[in-house]
């Protein structure tokens, strides 16, 4: 069991506050992928947990047990880095093992267990090799089983994938999702690739300056980004925004025309919609056609409202041109509403 | 618009091929200038005592060993030599010694006073040593450690020091810190983490910057002849005697130094300049 309790964790490197106290529960075996921008303090705090870096303030507890005093041989934790980290000077066979020895595990149990990772890795041939004649797949599967094979409590992942090419990336993330799941343990991931981070997590962490934005499963932070930063920050292309005007009897005034809105005290909001969510129809928001990419499953047009951009995924056999000029009717309840000062959703 | 390249482009090619040409006018008055010297010294080691001291010169060495055997005859020859060995070899341990600790402290840690730091290691080789040699041989005297091997391997290790310092600073620099880390997750402390991480993979560049310092201490005249009397190494007795040999007497001993201390850096050449390489960031 190795629930992660972190309690108003914060850290500054000189004058710069790179976490600003954090607070984050993640369950026995879930698989928490830290999402944001790079600089927005997810590898920070990640290294926190695994104890490379001291937070300046706050608490982090692993399985019921405060680490933050602890160094990292101390937490029950094992971590993947984002270059590999694998030893040049040792054999693949040696690197699985290293972990292991330093446990003095006896050998048959340190073979056994070097084996089954590898197997379950696919590099059961290269265990005699070492880490200059791996291609950098092979390298990246060597850290992971390398991590497995101290079945830790709590497995820390630091951007595993970035530094594959494309094709790979896509075979491993299903890979890793498959192994980890069947290892049981605690997981988190970090990841500045938002399809990364939609297919593999039970949740995301939202991170944007040093804070955690929002935390939930990946389809409610998709649909119900709990910051206009979320929503725009999710989705390819992220979401459309236009500015609303209070017209009263609960209308809101967005681009001409009148839309069911909420009750705020405001007098202005932003309004947001998916690209996905609107139909193209005889009514709706009058956006005129920049940029029409037909991309197969469906076309994606890029239009301008009131001067500002705004995306639309349409029907591929939809007969568009430039210049035309539609009218977009967002499905009602897909609609989502901003403050525009806080940011945060209505 | 074709008329202003076609001016253009010879007036180019021309400055270019000026430029290339004094690149490598450059490149071989430098192999001149340190190839020549060390050539000379070799044929005339290796000639026989007429033909050094005769006219004209064939430019070739004769194989005749004479010298070269008379020299190492030669009373005390042997004894000095034996005295280098040992100051060498004192010096490159205590260099490697005190410097890689400073050098893994400056790769791997931020400290007050870092980069003032850095630049005082170099500017300890600006501190001229014959204004230190008087104060040093009174001092050597009162404390008893003139005229011994490690009273002029302490000497020697001060001038070691800024570049074993500065190499293996390079070194561990080198060595990406996630190495580390990902050693200390998987159940080191960071001393088990330097023994069968780091260490390993430093181990040629440590010891590459060991012969250097061996060199240095191998070179080293100044001090050996003010600090040792009866103890001395072979620049210092070299010095001391050969002022009053014969002329081929004197290629047999300057060839005696420089040979070993040539072997040696070249055997570490890479890593000499991987410091430079690395050290300028």
């Amino acid at each position: 069991m190795a629930e992660i309790v972190i309690k108003k964790v914060a850290k500054s490197f000189g004058g710069f506050h790179a976490l600003h106290s954090i607070d984050l529960t993640i369950a026995d075996q879930e698989f928490m992928v830290l999402l944001g921008a790079s600089g927005c303090g997810k590898t920070t705090l990640l290294r926190i947990i695994a104890g490379l870096e001291t937070p300046s303030q706050g608490e982090v507890w692993i399985g019921g047990r405060r680490v933050d005093g602890l160094p990292p041989r101390e937490r029950g934790i094992a971590m993947v880095f984002q270059n590999y980290a694998v030893f040049p000077h040792l054999t693949v066979f040696e690197n699985i093992a290293f972990g292991l020895r330093m446990k003095k595990l006896p050998r048959q149990e340190i073979e056994r267990r070097v084996t089954r990772t590898a197997e379950l890795m696919h590099i059961e041939q290269l265990l005699k090799r070492y880490s200059g004649q791996l291609s950098g797949g092979q390298r990246q599967r060597v850290a992971v089983a390398r991590a497995l094979a101290m079945e830790p409590d709590v497995i820390l992942m630091d951007e595993p994938l970035s530094n594959l090419d494309a094709l790979l990336r896509l075979e491993m993330r299903a890979e890793l999702k498959g192994v980890l799941a069947a290892s049981k343990t605690t997981t988190i991931y970090v990841t500045h690739d938002q399809v990364e981070a939609m297919s593999l997590a039970d949740r995301i962490s939202v991170m944007n300056a040093g804070k955690i934005v929002q935390a939930a499963r990946p389809v409610e932070v998709y649909r119900n980004p709990a910051a206009r930063f979320v929503g725009s920050f999710i989705g390819n292309p992220p979401m459309n925004f236009i500015p609303a005007k209070r017209a009263g009897d609960g209308k809101w005034q967005v681009a001409g025309v009148a839309l069911d809105g909420p009750q705020a005290s405001r007098d202005r909001l932003e309004f947001a919609i998916r690209p996905e969510d609107v139909t193209v129809g005889a009514e709706g928001i009058p956006a005129t056609v920049r940029v029409v990419e037909p991309l197969g499953v469906h076309t994606l047009l890029t239009c301008e409202v009131e001067g500002a951009l705004f995306r639309a995924v349409v029907e591929s056999d939809l007969a568009v041109t430039p210049g035309d000029t539609l009218r977009l009717a967002p499905k009602p309840d897909r609609v989502r509403w901003f403050d525009p000062e806080s940011g945060m959703a209505v | 618009m074709s008329t202003a390249v076609s001016v253009d482009a010879p007036h180019k090619v021309e400055v270019r091929s000026a430029a290339r040409f004094l690149f490598i006018a450059a490149i071989v008055v430098l192999c001149i200038w340190v190839l020549l010297p060390i050539y000379l010294l070799f044929v005339n080691a290796l000639s026989s005592p007429q033909e050094v001291s005769g006219f004209p010169k064939t430019g070739l060495p004769s194989f005749d060993f004479g010298s070269v055997r008379f020299f190492l005859s030669f009373a005390g020859v042997l004894q000095a030599l034996g005295n280098s060995v040992l100051v060498a070899v004192l010096t490159m341990v205590l260099s490697i010694g005190i410097g890689a600790p400073a050098g893994y402290a400056l790769s791997r840690f931020d400290f007050p006073g870092k980069e003032s730091f850095r630049m005082l290691v170099v500017m300890t080789r600006a501190f001229p040593l014959p204004l230190l040699a008087l104060p040093l041989a009174v001092l050597f005297i009162r404390t008893g450690l003139d005229d011994t091997a490690f009273g002029l391997a302490i000497v020697h290790t001060v001038l070691a020091l800024p570049f074993a310092v500065l190499i293996t600073f390079s070194l561990f620099s080198g060595i990406p810190i996630e190495l580390e880390e990902a050693a200390w997750t998987l159940g080191c402390n960071r001393w088990q983490a330097f023994r069968k991480v780091v260490l390993p993979l430093v181990m040629p560049g440590i010891a590459a910057s060991a012969v250097f310092a061996f060199t240095i201490s191998w070179n080293e005249v100044f001090a050996a002849a003010v600090l040792t009397i009866q103890n001395r190494t072979l620049p210092a007795f070299l010095v001391q005697s050969l002022n009053v040999s014969p002329l081929h007497l004197k290629f047999a001993g300057g060839a005696a130094l420089v040979i070993p201390a040539l072997i040696f850096i070249f055997a570490v050449r890479r890593y000499l300049f991987a410091m430079w390489g690395i050290a300028n960031r």
